[in-house]
C-alpha cells in the first residue's frame, strides 16, 4: 500500500530531520535510493521547485515526492506523515515547556545534533555536486580527463557563487532570482544538451 | 470568525507568503500572530520559535502547532499545522502536474540543468551558514566531519543512525562526563 508507505516514510523524516528546511534532503536521498521512487537528479529538481515556491521547503519537498509517486493522495499522505511527529512532539513539549527549556539533556543533544545535521546536508550536497559538475559515467567509460568536468556547469557555478557571496548588493536578493537566472543560462547555453 | 477557522486562515496566509520557511517566516509571524491576532506576545513567539528549532521536524510546522495548541489544545494544533501546509499542498501539486507534462520539452530540460547548478550554490551557501552557527569548538567540528565524511562514504546507512549517534555523543560529552568531573572536584 503505497499511501501508507509514504505516510510512514515521511513520518520518519519528520521525526529525525533536525534543523528544518534543507535537513530533509539527506533523508530524501536515502528514501530515493531505498525505494527507487526517484533519483538524485530528481531531488535536485524538486529542491529547486521547493525553493522557488511559497511554503516551508520541507513541506514542499514532501508534497512533491508524494505527488510524483502516487498523485494527489500521495502528496497528501506524505505531507500528513511529515507533520504528524511535529504535532505529537510539540503537544508533549507544550505540556512541559519549562522543564524542556531548562533540560540539560535537550541542550546537550542539540549541541551535537546541529553539526551532525549540517554534516548530513553537506554529504547530500556533495552527491549533487558530483552529479551536476562532473560527468563520472563518461569519464569511467573513456578515461579521458577532459570529459570528467562539465565545464559550462562549473563556469555557471562560479558565476552564481561570486554573485551570491562577493557582490554586496545581491546578498539580500532572494534565491528565486538566482534560480531564474540559472534557468535562462541553462536554456541559452543548452546545459541539458537537449 | 470561529477561532479554529481563524487559526487555519491565519496560518494559511503565513504558509502562502513565506518563501523557504525557517527564519524567513519570523517577521510574518510577528505581524500576524503578535500584532494582528495577539495570540502571543513577542517573547512568547520567540520562545515558540526557539522550541521549534530544538524539536524534530519542520520549524515552521512546529511553531504553528505550538501557537495552535496554546489557543485551542490538540485540535488547535492540528488545525494550525494543516493551515500552514495547505498552500504548499495546492501550489506544489499544480506545479508538479504541469511540469510532468512539459518535462520532455528541450527548453525545460535545459532550464532545469541550469537550475541544478544554482541549487548546488544554494546548498553550499546554506552549509557554510549552518557551519558558522553549528560548529563552535573541537567537539562540534569532529561531529560535523565524522558525520559528513561517514554519510558520504556509507550511503547505505540511514541518516537516522547518524542523528541518534550524534545526540548520544552530545549527552555523553556534555551531561554525563561533565557531571563526572563536577563529582570529582
Amino acid at each position: 500500500m503505497i499511501l501508507l508507505r509514504l505516510f510512514f516514510e515521511f513520518f520518519k523524516v519528520g521525526l529525525f530531520a533536525v534543523g528544518g528546511g534543507l535537513a530533509t534532503i539527506p533523508f530524501l536521498y536515502d528514501l530515493g535510493a531505498r525505494t527507487g521512487w526517484f533519483n538524485a537528479m530528481d531531488v535536485a529538481n524538486m529542491l529547486a521547485v521547493s525553493e522557488s515556491t511559497p511554503g516551508p521547503i520541507g513541506v514542499n519537498m514532501a508534497t512533491y515526492v508524494g505527488f510524483s509517486c502516487a498523485g494527489i493522495p500521495g502528496g497528501l499522505a506524505a505531507t500528513l506523515g511529515l507533520v504528524t511527529p511535529s504535532i505529537i512532539v510539540i503537544l508533549l513539549v507544550a505540556a512541559a515547556l519549562h522543564a524542556f527549556r531548562q533540560s540539560r539533556y535537550v541542550d546537550a543533544a542539540f549541541y551535537t545534533l546541529r553539526p551532525a545535521s549540517t554534516g548530513l546536508i553537506a554529504a547530500a550536497g556533495w552527491s549533487v555536486f558530483l552529479l551536476v559538475l562532473l560527468n563520472l559515467p563518461d569519464f569511467r567509460a573513456g578515461g579521458d580527463l577532459l570529459t570528467l568536468f562539465r565545464w559550462k556547469n562549473i563556469l555557471l557555478f562560479a558565476v552564481i557563487w561570486v554573485l551570491t557571496n562577493r557582490v554586496k548588493k545581491l546578498k539580500k536578493v532572494h534565491p528565486v532570482a538566482f534560480i531564474a537566472f540559472a534557468a535562462v543560462a541553462g536554456i541559452v547555453f543548452r546545459l541539458g544538451g537537449a | 470568525m470561529p477561532l479554529l477557522l481563524d487559526l487555519f486562515c491565519t496560518f494559511f496566509r503565513v504558509g502562502l507568503f513565506t518563501f523557504g520557511g525557517g527564519y524567513a517566516m519570523l517577521p510574518l509571524l510577528q505581524r500576524e500572530i503578535v500584532e494582528k491576532k495577539k495570540w502571543a506576545t513577542e517573547e512568547e513567539l520567540l520562545e515558540y520559535f526557539a522550541v521549534g528549532q530544538c524539536t524534530p521536524g519542520i520549524i515552521a510546522v512546529n511553531t504553528a502547532t505550538f501557537v495552535g495548541c496554546k489557543q485551542k489544545g490538540l485540535t488547535g494544533g492540528i488545525v494550525a499545522s494543516l493551515g500552514i501546509v495547505s498552500p504548499s499542498l495546492i501550489i506544489i501539486t499544480v506545479i508538479a502536474a504541469v511540469l510532468e507534462n512539459f518535462a520532455h520539452i528541450p527548453a525545460v530540460q535545459n532550464a532545469f540543468a541550469g537550475i541544478r547548478v544554482a541549487v548546488c550554490v544554494l546548498i553550499l551557501n546554506s552549509v557554510v551558514k549552518l557551519l558558522k552557527s553549528a560548529v563552535k569548538d573541537k567537539l562540534t567540528l569532529i561531529v560535523f566531519l565524522v558525520v559528513g565524511v561517514g554519510a558520504a562514504l556509507f550511503r547505505q546507512v540511514s541518516p537516522i543512525w547518524f542523528i541518534l549517534a550524534a545526540a548520544l555523543v552530545g549527552i555523553t560529552a556534555r551531561v554525563w562526563l561533565h557531571a563526572g568531573k563536577e563529582g570529582r572536584t
